[in-house]
């Protein structure tokens, strides 16, 4: 690839071309309008996620995009080819699909080749092409079994073979760690991430994980009530959450409500009934407007010392409850307005002497620093 | 998988309601012929309803036909369900491939030889004890108890697999005995598997012809019986009006049924909303 | 914690009166297996022996018309007679032989029509929307509900020689003499299929409704066009519902008497209606007797099939 920003094509769309346009999509079952209008542009050899709770529209996006639904209106275009009325046996795109979806009277090796088969290769290209594949996901042993012989993992990585072996264009994952326990989905998440990184095909990942979204993606779109809430980096979401809802879904926030009182080129002040809320770099906001302000639990810091000075950023209460979870305790801080407000801390210092820890009741003193509290459009 | 049917399976699906009901609708439309030869069309008339309700011979076969598919359905539910149980919840006992086999096989025997199987027990029993002295009543009840209380089994075993142990065992924790859980919570979660293997039972009896002709005696004749020796000849209005009445009366239970089950569900989705609103 | 309270009872310590009831209940358990048992061994196995017993007898006048299995002679010996002239006739005389062909034949070819045209149906009622759904499927289970030998009475007005179709037929210009139709092997085949249909959709439906749709999915997503998914996904796991409804139409049409007698007359032979003739007109106990054993045998292999795929069904359910 000759485009001069490999890592972050989006950010130089003069010189990339996205692999994926999506362009005014819209589904409707009924009433119920599942997908509303919606644009995407995905780049070639992108992990995207689509996050969302359930019945937001994320699915019938990925539907649509493998054939199996057609849309109302708008475009799918894959690599410059329309696929709006492709049927799903002709399109360039493989699925992986949540329940894995594996033939349950055909072996390991069988399934695997199935898509194989449908293209017409011949029978030692297609034993090369499914040896090779059993290699990359380590099943070579497993061969003959039948899926109701594999345990949960196993099949997961026989539905990841099964989608892979076509080396389609774009590769759809619904779900793709969804039925896998707690432990082993985290050990997968990195897989799933590596044989990507390996293969070099296009992933859109349909996910409900925050986490898993976070883990996998290079770039993500928040969905609710079938329209997008936000697309960015992982990074950019968590930061930068441009609406409650984006705030809200993705890790927690404290949500403050306020007053715009200074709109500085550099700077945004904004009053609120607890105090005054500094933040270190601008915001189109309209002075004198009201506004909500969220901030995240661990980016507060709590203290039983009273800060040297008074300032903005600043705000005291009363210890009202404590969860403690091993690495972390969260603080649950009742203001004198009433608000409670949650403090993750990390417990780097093992808690042997109750005497400096924080407890029930304890008077303490929150702070932040000037660039961590976030402006909310909505 | 809704919602997608093809053009093709559509119209099998037409055709096979039509086959299915065109030749029960002519059967009825033809016991208002007038004429005495049934294909030939004569003018509407309901004389043949008379005929048969002037007729004792039809009243005499109804009312043996329904005591035998009453007491019939209230032992082979009885049995049936004894039998499910045992099936479903005792575990492994000895004997129990011979009696699940026993349990299944009258489902899929032919008539023919249920039928002459059990009229040479009934004479050889006769010759040994002297019972049953003579055949009818007894003899067709208990053939019918035979074939439908794996019919029952059958119906009530599919529930006792499908509602699982749970309740069962959260009695027992709670310190129910074992005969105690048995009467307070299994039996009654199964009453609708069992009105249905009680109906079905009910008209299994009513519907059978071969293994009552087998098992009869002199002057016990069914209402199946008394029917078939009537067809054999060929075709009768009285038949096509009796078969109507038939028809009418399973129309009428069957939107009995479906009223009640609508009911349910209503009831169902009611208490759905109720737990929803107690949510939030 | 250092030690368990020894409150956990073994069997030295459990009371006399513990180990009654606890016996009363492996007895209930025992009397809930014994009256379904007792009743199935005396009223279902034991009358088959019996049958078997008769067909090993010889026809005498007497009631009942079979010779005695054991004899005493007059110094009171006891002697065991078994007479297989009964079975030999049998497979001897061409009339038998060609009744059990015939069956067959009509039980197969019955079967075939009814996978044929259920086959569809049962996927079609699958594939239905969720308010039609049960709407269809109440229509295929609703003439179990009506009369068995109606609904062969009623095709017998439609077959007839100035039956509906035929006068249909004639009214339409099509024939001009009607189209014999009833009391032929064609009539019975519309018989069976007709009355047998709904114990081919229902278990194919059932096992259809299982199938994971997204097993089709998969396939077309595999680059599968829907008649190779058909041949390769979806045939292939409906083979145990195919089994299941073959049998339950195959095991009873083959002993099928009402049909054959009704819509064939005399002209169609099936080996239910000799069965029947044997038994209630000729009277020919033991050659009846011969004759359902010999049937049941044709028969077990597939009972025996058919119980083995319902054990595994209900295992897996």
């Amino acid at each position: 690839m000759e485009s001069s920003n490999t890592d972050m094509p989006w950010l130089d769309r003069d010189n990339n071309k996205p692999f994926v346009e999506i362009r005014g999509l819209t589904k409707k079952f009924g009433d119920v309008t599942a997908v509303d209008n919606v644009d995407l542009e995905i780049y070639r050899g992108e992990l995207f996620c689509l996050l969302g709770g359930s019945g937001c529209g994320k699915s019938t996006l990925l539907r649509m995009l493998a054939g199996f639904e057609f849309p109302e209106s708008g475009s799918i275009i894959i690599e410059g080819t329309d696929m709006s009325s492709v049927p799903a046996y002709e399109r360039p795109t493989n699925m992986m699909f949540q329940s894995y979806a594996l033939f349950p009277h055909m072996s390991v090796e069988k399934n695997i080749a199935f898509g194989l088969q449908q293209d017409g290769m011949n029978k030692s290209e297609i034993a090369d092409r499914v040896h090779e594949i059993l290699k990359l996901v380590e099943l070579q042993d497993f061969k003959k079994r039948k899926p109701q012989q594999l345990s949960g993992g196993q099949r997961q990585r026989v539905a990841l073979a099964r989608s892979l072996v076509k080396e389609p264009k774009l590769l759809l994952l619904d779900e793709p760690l969804a039925a896998l326990d707690k432990k082993l989905r985290k050990q997968t998440q990195f897989e799933l991430a590596n044989i990507q990184e390996q293969v070099g095909v296009t992933f859109i990942v349909v996910t409900h994980d925050q986490e898993e979204a976070m883990t996998l993606s290079t770039r993500m779109a928040v969905m609710d009530a079938g329209r997008f809430k936000q697309i960015g980096t992982p990074t950019e979401i968590y930061e930068f959450p441009e609406s409650r809802m984006v705030a809200d879904f993705i890790g927690s926030a404290n949500f403050i409500e306020g007053r715009v009182k200074e709109d500085g080129a550099d700077h945004v002040l904004v009053e609120t009934d607890m105090g005054e809320v500094y933040i270190d770099h601008g915001h189109a906001v309209v002075s004198g407007s009201k506004i909500w302000v969220a901030i995240r639990p661990e980016k507060i810091s709590i203290s039983k010392t009273p800060p040297a000075k008074a300032g903005p950023n600043q705000i005291q209460g009363i210890v009202d409850d404590i969860g403690y979870l091993g690495d972390t305790s969260i603080y649950k801080v009742l203001l004198e307005n009433g608000q409670i407000v949650d403090v993750t801390s990390p417990n780097h210092i093992r808690p042997i002497s109750r005497k400096h820890a924080i407890t029930w009741e304890d008077k303490v003193y929150l702070n932040w620093a000037p660039s961590s509290a976030m402006l909310l459009n909505s | 998988m809704h919602g997608s049917r093809s053009r093709f399976l559509t119209i099998m699906i037409s055709l096979g309601m039509a086959f299915f009901y065109i030749p029960m609708i002519l059967l009825v439309i033809y016991s208002f012929n007038y004429s005495k030869l049934v294909p030939v069309w004569g003018g509407w008339s309901t004389r043949w309803y008379k005929v048969l309700f002037e007729s004792a011979d039809v009243w005499n076969a109804v009312s043996l036909s329904l005591k035998i598919a009453f007491v019939n359905a209230t032992f082979a539910t009885i049995l049936g369900t004894l039998s499910a149980l045992a099936m479903v919840r005792f575990g492994r006992f000895k004997g129990r491939t011979l009696f699940g086999g026993m349990l299944v096989a009258p489902l899929v025997m032919p008539e023919i030889i249920t039928g002459l199987s059990l009229l040479v027990l009934f004479i050889s029993m006769q010759q040994l004890f002297g019972w049953p002295s003579e055949r009818g009543f007894t003899t067709i009840t208990i053939a019918h108890i035979t074939f439908s209380l794996a019919y029952v089994a059958v119906t009530v075993q599919a529930r006792l697999t499908g509602m699982g142990e749970d309740l069962e065992e959260a009695a027992a924790d709670l310190g129910a005995k074992p005969f105690k859980v048995l009467t307070a919570i299994t039996l009654p979660r199964l009453t609708p598997a069992l009105a249905s293997g009680w109906l079905l039972a009910f008209t299994l009896s009513l519907d059978d012809l071969v293994i009552a002709s087998f098992v009869t005696g002199p002057g016990a004749n069914t209402l199946p019986i008394l029917i078939f020796s009537r067809i054999r000849l060929g075709l009768r209005p009285d038949i096509n009006a009796l078969a109507t009445m038939i028809i009418l009366t399973v129309a009428v239970c069957v939107a009995l049924a479906a009223l009640i089950m609508y009911r349910q569900h209503k009831r169902d989705l009611l208490d759905q909303q109720m737990a929803k609103r107690g949510d939030s | 914690m250092t030690s368990v309270p020894d409150n956990m009872p073994n069997d030295k310590q459990v009371s006399i009166g513990k180990r009654l009831s606890r016996m009363a209940q492996s007895n209930w358990r025992a009397i809930i297996v014994f009256i379904p048992y007792v009743w199935l061994l005396l009223f279902f196995l034991l009358p088959f022996f019996i049958v078997a017993k008769i067909s090993l007898a010889e026809l005498q006048i007497s009631s009942p018309p079979f010779s005695d299995m054991i004899e005493w002679t007059d110094s009171g010996i006891m002697t065991i007679r078994l007479v297989f002239d009964n079975y030999l006739y049998i497979i001897s005389d061409n009339l038998y032989f060609d009744t059990y062909v015939n069956s067959l034949k009509i039980s197969v070819t019955s079967t075939i029509l009814c996978l044929l045209f259920g086959y569809p149906i049962a996927y079609g009622i699958v594939r239905s929307g969720p308010t039609v759904k049960p709407l269809l499927l109440f229509a295929i289970i609703l003439p179990f509900w009506t009369s068995f030998l109606l609904r062969v009475y009623a095709w017998m007005g439609l077959l007839s020689d100035q039956g509906t179709i035929n006068n249909l037929l004639i009214r339409l210009g099509i024939i001009d003499d009607p189209i014999r139709m009833l009391y032929t092997e064609f009539a019975v085949y519309v018989g069976i299929v007709y009355t047998y249909m709904p114990f081919m959709i229902l278990p194919l439906y059932a096992n259809m409704e299982k199938l994971d749709i997204s097993l089709n999915e998969a396939a077309a997503d595999l680059g599968s066009r829907p008649t190779n998914t058909f041949f390769k996904v979806t045939l292939p796991l409906t083979i145990p519902g195919i089994i299941a409804g073959s049998l339950l139409v195959f095991i009873p049409a083959t002993g099928e008497y009402v049909i054959p007698d009704l819509l064939g007359g005399g002209n169609v032979q099936m080996i239910g209606r000799v069965l029947y003739n044997e038994f209630a007109r000729n009277t020919d106990w033991p050659v009846a007797a011969s004759v359902a054993i010999v049937l049941l045998f044709l028969l077990v292999l597939p009972i025996i099939v058919f119980q083995y795929y319902q054990g595994k069904a209900s295992e897996r359910s």
